[in-house]
């Protein structure tokens, strides 16, 4: 899953390194201290860069090895398109209403007290659903509003209201916007909240002294302070949800509504022959989508940790 | 707040606060409480704890849970292994390297989980022809996959200390690398690297499309394939992670305490 940390580390990083030269030699000991570093790029290389390399590349190669654009041009079309088309759907849905919901929820934290349970609670439980949910979600959604769950029973029983009566609509889009929520909520909480942090009690105090309302406030003073992380949470939201696969997977267990659970398809042995490298066209695609979602998002952050 | 404004204003603004609370609060501890309930259903609308006594009672999940165990155990070894003396020399003599370290350590988020793995199938072939078939393989992917959540613990706690003149310091005392690295650097930003193991526990604790698509039989592996014959099981081992996991980042909340910076606000 796609996901910045937030550590508890308030700005600490801001004020990186900032490189001296003071302890500096050069010559044969500079060749040294770059031996230091060689494990560390030797394993990154082989486990992270090598398969990456191996997907992307792969894209573009027939079963024989031979150079070829016809897995891409496959993606243009079929169900590999409308898995796209249905994956961005999901994503954007779920990036704004997670967005909307989550900076709500993260303005009712950041206005309490910042060392208080409630805050450590719900950053807690925030980072939990955000980032490590997968499958527990998938289950904890069935356990709702599955067939025998505990809300379907409930409206069932005591209200006559039968929660299926259209389609088994959990184990399509709908149900999928609705578990993704899950984990985009909290994960706003997770973006936003230093962002609402970054806002000054002075700035609200000037307002005020000034005959300012809280929508004056909102409007000329915390709205455009925070467009920017806004938006850039947005995109983030937007490309977790894109790159999701688990809670996704333990829900549906036959068709691929979605672009990863086409991949799955793939790596299950659902392939024709002579598309074994279209899995890997559709890795490329994914990682186009993300890749472009999170390139803005660090424009945006570093417009944003410019003046703050 | 100095001034104080209108006090209708101001309770408008709490009124939505709670709210906001008592809405998201009920959407979110829902789900819980269906887990709960549902894991506890016997016969004929009794109540059983079968579903959560089965737990330790079906040897597959079982040896999953401890699986799962040892791979955060070695993963966040491995990552530590990995990361902190990288991290610390390229501080203190090479920062030129700062920002291709930092791009490849938050490489992982650019690639979905989903897409790495399509690459990682044909390099596991070559893993397991030299290693065995073992679970405990899935190692290598794990501590890549920690490596952001890592990576900004960790880079954080190096910046919160002066590492610089701490190892010159050392050095000029006749201290060796090593000793630097591991009597200065490492007791220095320790709430750090708890911090970074913490998170790199859950993460692994949680891992499921790595260990499923490469066919190892890992904790989340097993709930979801026990979730297709016996649902309360499943539900009841899904709570037990995400209360698990849920302390473990409530316990995190604390250890980063000390050097956080406190907002006053009134």
């Amino acid at each position: 899953m796609v996901a910045p940390v937030t550590t508890s580390t308030g700005g600490g990083a801001a004020k990186a390194a900032t490189p001296s030269r003071g302890g500096g030699r050069s010559g044969p000991s500079t060749l040294l201290a770059w031996l230091v570093v060689v494990p560390f790029l030797a394993y990154v290389g082989t486990f992270l860069v090598y398969p990456t390399i191996l997907v992307l590349a792969g894209a573009f190669q027939d079963s024989d090895g031979g150079f070829t654009l016809s897995n891409l041009t496959d993606l243009m079309k079929g169900v590999y398109l409308q898995a796209f088309w249905r994956s961005i759907e999901l994503s954007a849905i779920t990036a704004l209403l997670g967005a909307v919901f989550g900076a709500l929820l993260s303005w009712a934290v950041a206005t309490g007290n910042p060392q208080g349970l409630l805050r450590r609670v719900v950053v807690a439980a925030a980072g939990v659903l955000a980032q490590f949910g997968g499958v527990p979600l998938a289950f904890a959604f069935l356990a709702t509003v599955g067939f025998q769950g505990f809300v379907t029973q409930f409206l069932r029983d005591s209200l006559g209201i039968d929660l299926f009566a259209g389609s088994a609509w959990i184990f399509d889009l709908p149900g999928l916007t609705l578990v993704y929520t899950f984990f985009q909520i909290p994960l706003m909480v997770i973006v936003f909240l230093p962002a609402l942090d970054g806002l000054r009690p002075q700035w609200r105090e000037a307002t005020e002294s000034l005959g300012g309302s809280a929508w004056t406030y909102w409007r000329h003073v915390g709205g455009p302070i925070l467009f920017s992380p806004f938006l850039g949470a947005v995109l983030l939201l937007f490309a977790n949800a894109f790159s999701a696969y688990a809670t996704a997977a333990a829900l549906v267990s036959q068709g691929s509504p979605i672009v990863p659970l086409q991949i799955r398809g793939f790596l299950t042995g659902e392939v024709l022959l002579g598309q074994e490298n279209l899995g890997k066209a559709l890795g490329l695609g994914m990682v186009v989508v993300v890749g472009v979602a999170m390139g803005i998002y660090a424009l945006l952050q570093r417009r944003v940790s410019k003046w703050q | 707040m100095a001034v104080t404004a209108k006090p209708g204003r101001k309770i408008g603004g709490t009124v939505l606060r709670w709210v906001v609370l008592v809405v998201l609060g009920f959407y979110f501890v829902l789900p819980l409480v269906a887990m709960g309930e549902f894991s506890t259903r016997g016969i004929n609308n009794t109540r059983s704890l079968d579903s959560w006594t089965g737990i330790f009672s079906d040897p597959d999940l079982v040896d999953a849970i401890l699986t799962s165990v040892e791979l955060a155990v070695l993963s966040s070894v491995l990552m530590l292994v990995l990361l902190v003396p990288t991290m610390a020399w390229i501080r203190l003599r090479l920062p030129k390297l700062g920002r291709l370290v930092e791009f490849l350590c938050l490489l992982p988020l650019t690639i979905p989980a989903i897409v790495l793995v399509v690459g990682m199938a044909p390099l596991y072939a070559w893993v397991n022809y030299f290693l065995g078939d073992s679970p405990l393989t899935l190692t290598f992917v794990y501590a890549v996959l920690v490596l952001p959540f890592a990576y900004r613990a960790i880079d954080a706690g190096l910046a919160s200390i002066d590492l610089k003149t701490l190892a010159e310091a050392a050095r000029s005392l006749g201290a060796s690398w090593g000793t630097v690295l591991w009597r200065i650097v490492v007791p220095n930003i320790r709430t750090a690297l708890i911090g970074a193991s913490l998170l790199s526990v859950a993460l692994v604790l949680g891992e499921f499309t790595i260990a499923s698509l490469l066919n190892f039989e890992t904790l989340q592996v097993q709930v979801n394939l026990i979730g297709k014959r016996n649902a309360g099981l499943s539900i009841a081992v899904s709570l037990a992670c995400l209360v698990f996991a849920f302390v473990l980042l409530f316990l995190l909340s604390y250890v980063g305490q000390r050097r956080r910076v406190t907002v006053v606000e009134d």
